[in-house]
C-alpha cells in the first residue's frame, strides 16, 4: 500500500518538474541514478548477507543476542556498532528490519538506527576540521545519549 | 580489480551460499528464496525514493533559504533549518561543506546544529524507506522525537559553546581555511 503511495508520490512530483523544467528534471534524474548505481553493490551484498544468516541462524541465537531481555547491555552492544561503522541507511534498515522480525529488540534496534544516523566516529576528525573539536564532541556526544532516549521512548511507544 | 571491490561481499556471500547447497541442499534452497525475496522487496520500494532524492536535489534553492536563517531569523529560521536538513540525501559528512556555507552567509549558530541534526536523522527519503522497512509507527516516532531532541541539543550545545568558540568558528570560515 505504501508502496503503490510512493510511486504516485514519486511520479507527480516527477511529471510536474518536466513540465517546469526539463533539464532540471534531466539532471535530477541523473542524480537518482548516480545515487542508486553506487548504493546497489553495498546493497546487494548485504541483502544476501541476510538471507544467508537470517537464514542459518535461528531467531533463539539472535533474541539471545539482541532480544528484548538483553536490556541496556543490548543496547549498549548495538549503539557502539551504529556509533562506530558507517553503513548507509539504505543498507542498515533492511538488516535492522531483518533482525527484528528474526527476535531482535524494538529498543537494541532503535538505538542502533539513531546512533548510526546521528554519531559518526569515523567522520569526527573531518568534522573537527569544519567546526573544531569542541562541537564535535559536543554533537556526538549529545547524539549518542540522546539515541537511547529515543529508543526508550521508541520502545514504550510499540509496546 | 577496483572495479570489483565494492561487490566484493556478494561475491563472498554467493560463494558461501553455493557452498551451503553442497552441505545442506534444503537449507540452501530456503536461503536463495529468501535472499530473492528480500532482494525483490527492495528493488520494489527503491525507485521512486531515488527519483525523490534527485528532485529534492535540484529544486530545493539552499543559498535562498540560508539568507532567512541569521540571528534574529527566531522560528522561521528554526523551521528552515529543520528543512533543508531534511530535504537532502547522502551521508552527514556530506552536509560538512553545505554547514561551512552557512558559517559564511551568517546562519545563526543553533540553526547549522539544527541543519545538522536534521540532515544526520530525519532526511525524507530515509524517513519514506524507514517506513517501508521498519514501519510507520516505528518511522514516525523517531522522527517526532528526533525532531524535538535535535531542537533541545542544539539549544544546550550552543550554551555550551562561548561567543569566542563561535567567533573562532566563523573566522575560520571567513578566513576560508576550509573549503
Amino acid at each position: 500500500m505504501f508502496e503503490i503511495i510512493l510511486y504516485i508520490l514519486a511520479i507527480s512530483f516527477l511529471v510536474y518538474s518536466f513540465l517546469r523544467d526539463r533539464k532540471k528534471t534531466k539532471m535530477a534524474l541523473m542524480k537518482a541514478w548516480k545515487a542508486f548505481e553506487n548504493i546497489m553493490p553495498a546493497l546487494l551484498g548485504v541483502l544476501t548477507l541476510i538471507g544467508l544468516v537470517l537464514t542459518v541462524l535461528s531467531p533463539k541465537v539472535i533474541t539471545a543476542v539482541l532480544g528484548q531481555n538483553t536490556g541496556i547491555w543490548g543496547m549498549i552492544l548495538t549503539s557502539l556498532i551504529g556509533a562506530i561503522t558507517l553503513i548507509p541507511a539504505f543498507v542498515a534498515f533492511p538488516m535492522a528490519a531483518s533482525l527484528l522480525t528474526g527476535g531482535a529488540g524494538i529498543m537494541q534496534i532503535a538505538v542502533f538506527v539513531s546512533t548510526l544516523t546521528m554519531v559518526g566516529t569515523v567522520t569526527a576528525p573531518l568534522e573537527a576540521k569544519y567546526f573544531g573539536w569542541k562541537v564535535t564532541v559536543l554533537r556526538n556526544g549529545f547524539a549518542y545519549l540522546f539515541s537511547f532516549i529515543a529508543a526508550i521512548i521508541i520502545g514504550a511507544v510499540l509496546r | 580489480m577496483k572495479k570489483y571491490k565494492p561487490y566484493l561481499l556478494l561475491i563472498l556471500v554467493l560463494i558461501a551460499d553455493v557452498v551451503l547447497f553442497f552441505i545442506n541442499w534444503d537449507l540452501g534452497l530456503k536461503v536463495a528464496v529468501n535472499t530473492g525475496s528480500h532482494i525483490l522487496q527492495m528493488l520494489a520500494v527503491l525507485p521512486p525514493i531515488f527519483v525523490l532524492i534527485g528532485l529534492l536535489d535540484v529544486w530545493v534553492p539552499r543559498e535562498q533559504f540560508m539568507r532567512y536563517m541569521g540571528e534574529e531569523s527566531g522560528i522561521i529560521g528554526l523551521a528552515l533549518s529543520v528543512f533543508l536538513g531534511a530535504a537532502a540525501a547522502g551521508p552527514l559528512y556530506a552536509a560538512f561543506p553545505l554547514a561551512a556555507i552557512m558559517i559564511q552567509k551568517g546562519v545563526k549558530f543553533s540553526n547549522i546544529l539544527i541543519f545538522l541534526g536534521a540532515w544526520s536523522t530525519m532526511k525524507i527519503p530515509m524517513f519514506l524507506f524507514e517506513i517501508t522497512s521498519l514501519g510507520t509507527s516505528f518511522a514516525i516516532t523517531r522522527w517526532l522525537v528526533s525532531l524535538v531532541g535535535i531542537i533541545v541539543m542544539s539549544v544546550i550545545i550552543n550554551r555550551l559553546m562561548s561567543d569566542f568558540d563561535k567567533q573562532e568558528i566563523y573566522a575560520l570560515h571567513k578566513a576560508g581555511l576550509v573549503d
